[in-house]
């Protein structure tokens, strides 16, 4: 345990010496920030609550850039290591190859949420500062929303180990990690919108739709916040899909939970068979 | 007597290309051993074989009476490592750096102060490994492979990059290490530097061993000639030559200065010959054959075969 945690404050602190961690939470409380005070403009004084509108935003601006960032410094951990030669050195000391993932794992999710708390955080207090009424359940929407977006995170963190436990060189990892992005965040839901649009309700019930939901970290994130509670559901539009979907946030989380296992468990089984 | 490094037939093949091939040798404790080849001999896949990172294709390989690919931790903190062209994230500083390395192999509190100390880098401990010469990095890695005082140490390619100086420096702190009883071996192919260095050479060519043994038993192993340069007042070597008799293979270097190859035996009669009285040269040099010598007559025999 404590050789986790040493590689895993290893791991944050060459975060913070290269600046990683600044450009995460510079750029999620930049755009938390716009998106509040642009958000907040429209509803005036009555309609959705302020913060409702803001989880709504800033749910959607997760779904894009928290991804982005958890593969933008997950991609490299392994293969660049082995790359720059620093992998072998490190596994010539008594470290096993899981305690190697384990500990950059922590540490990147722990940049990870430092940077998601500070950037949605910093919107919250904003909103707050405008002196607008915040009733508890938008809190309670917020805090759920921010926490969940550090487990999206976590799971493009390893979904970012599994590319990089199995390519032989950086490049490639970029360019795979790119297009993780790119089916999970864009193509998925537009093929799945596709599918629904041409079936026409004849072959993709309720059911398979679920599942499908479930095939797509981002989706089930999505779900999880956006029909979490009946305010937000109502103001975002996804009312209509609340009541047919049968996922409650057990199964969400469960889903986002194995979206974290699976990937990991596969990129601990390629690394530890890669010789160096 | 059992040894620190036992290596017993091994082999390592990487599809056709048999980076290592039936290789066995063992070291025992103060051995201080020199792994000597081109590039591409081997000499790095018999160290990771030796750290565990590679499995051998057969053979068997003891680091410490341990299989090191089963990973055991404690024989892992008996062991010093230094890769080739090491690297360390340039963001950190050679404090930060090798204080993390001592806490991974948990060795005493404050131990990075002293190794700095030791090598020269107490004054840049709090620079950015980044703002490091070459030479400031290869020590760094120098000082993490001799955290905890290891039993084993694998240095690869220790002293490309490093001026004479610290070259000197370098292999003055490898004895000490040899001295304390720890195993080193080193890999090379500056051939030279290794004379009185080195007590024992291994010589890698294409995935095998070619030869094994002191410098003084390869030299006697090769019978190599020894270069006798003679030099003789102006224009003295017509003298010179006359009263060697004009011996084949005699080079002229300059008006004053004749060269031979002898072997052993005709060394020594010549010696004799020489210290009597009337030899007309004013001086004699013997260049044993160094190194390179040796290197290329067992390249050269392995071809042959």
């Amino acid at each position: 345990m404590n050789t986790i945690l040493l590689l895993a404050a290893k791991e944050v602190r060459e975060g913070l010496r290269n600046r990683w961690v600044l450009a995460a939470t510079g750029l999620l409380a930049a755009l938390a920030l716009t998106l509040a005070f642009l958000g907040s403009a429209p509803t005036g004084t009555v309609g959705a609550g302020a913060l409702d509108v803001v989880v709504i935003s800033l749910a959607s601006l997760t779904i894009f850039i928290v991804p982005l960032i958890a593969l933008l410094i997950s991609h490299d951990a392994i293969v660049g290591e082995i790359d720059r030669g620093t992998m072998t050195l490190l596994l010539s000391y008594p470290v096993r190859r899981s305690q190697v993932l384990l500990g950059k794992f922590l540490g990147h999710i722990a940049i990870l949420a430092f940077a998601t708390c500070v950037g949605y955080g910093l919107a919250a207090v904003a909103l707050l500062a405008t002196g607008k009424a915040i009733g508890g359940g938008s809190w309670t929407a917020f805090v759920a929303m921010t926490a969940s977006s550090v487990l999206v995170g976590a799971v493009f963190v390893a979904i970012g180990y599994l590319v990089s436990a199995l390519v032989r060189d950086r490049g490639t990892a970029g360019g795979i990690a790119i297009g993780v992005w790119l089916v999970f965040v864009i193509l998925y839901d537009m093929a799945l919108l596709g599918l629904l649009v041409a079936d026409q309700g004849r072959f993709v019930g309720d059911g398979v739709l679920d599942a499908l939901l479930l095939f797509n970290p981002t989706d089930a994130y999505r779900l999880l916040n956006l029909a979490g509670s009946d305010d937000i559901a109502a103001a975002s539009g996804m009312a209509g899909v609340v009541q047919n979907a049968a996922l409650g946030p057990a199964v969400l989380l469960a889903a986002l939970a194995a979206w974290i296992v699976a990937p990991m468990a596969l990129a601990a089984a390629a690394f530890s068979r890669r010789e160096l | 007597m059992s040894f620190n490094v036992e290596l017993k037939s091994v082999a390592r093949h990487y599809g056709p290309v048999r980076a290592v091939d039936d290789v066995s040798f063992s070291a025992g404790t103060g051995e201080v051993i020199a792994l000597v080849g081109h590039n591409g001999a081997g000499k790095t896949t018999l160290i990771k074989l030796m750290l565990g990172l590679a499995r051998p294709t057969a053979g068997s390989v003891a680091v410490l009476g341990q299989n090191p690919a089963a990973g055991d931790a404690s024989v892992r903190r008996r062991l010093g490592y230094l890769p080739e062209n090491v690297s360390f994230n340039p963001a950190l500083t050679g404090r930060e750096t090798l204080r993390f390395y001592v806490r991974l192999k948990g060795g005493r509190p404050k131990e990075e102060d002293a190794l700095l100390e030791r090598l020269g880098l107490a004054h840049a401990a709090d620079r950015r490994v980044g703002t490091y010469s070459k030479g400031m990095r290869q020590r760094l890695g120098l000082a993490q492979a001799m955290i905890g005082t290891p039993a084993v140490l694998l240095l690869d390619e220790p002293t490309t990059g490093l001026d004479p100086e610290l070259r000197q420096q370098f292999y003055g702190i490898v004895r000490q290490m040899g001295a304390a009883g720890a195993t080193v071996l080193l890999c090379s192919h500056a051939l030279n530097e290794l004379e009185g260095n080195a007590g024992r050479v291994v010589i890698m060519n294409e995935g095998r061993k070619i030869a094994d043994g002191s410098l003084d038993e390869l030299r006697h192993i090769a019978q190599l000639p020894t270069k006798i340069r003679l030099k003789t007042a102006e224009d003295g070597t017509r003298r010179l030559r006359e009263w060697m008799g004009e011996p084949a293979g005699l080079r002229q270097i300059n008006g004053h200065i004749v060269e031979f190859d002898a072997t052993p035996e005709a060394k020594a009669a010549f010696l004799r010959r020489a210290a009597g009285e009337g030899a007309p040269f004013v001086d004699l040099d013997m260049v044993p054959p160094g190194l390179d010598e040796l290197y290329a007559h067992f390249l050269a025999g392995r071809i042959l075969r």
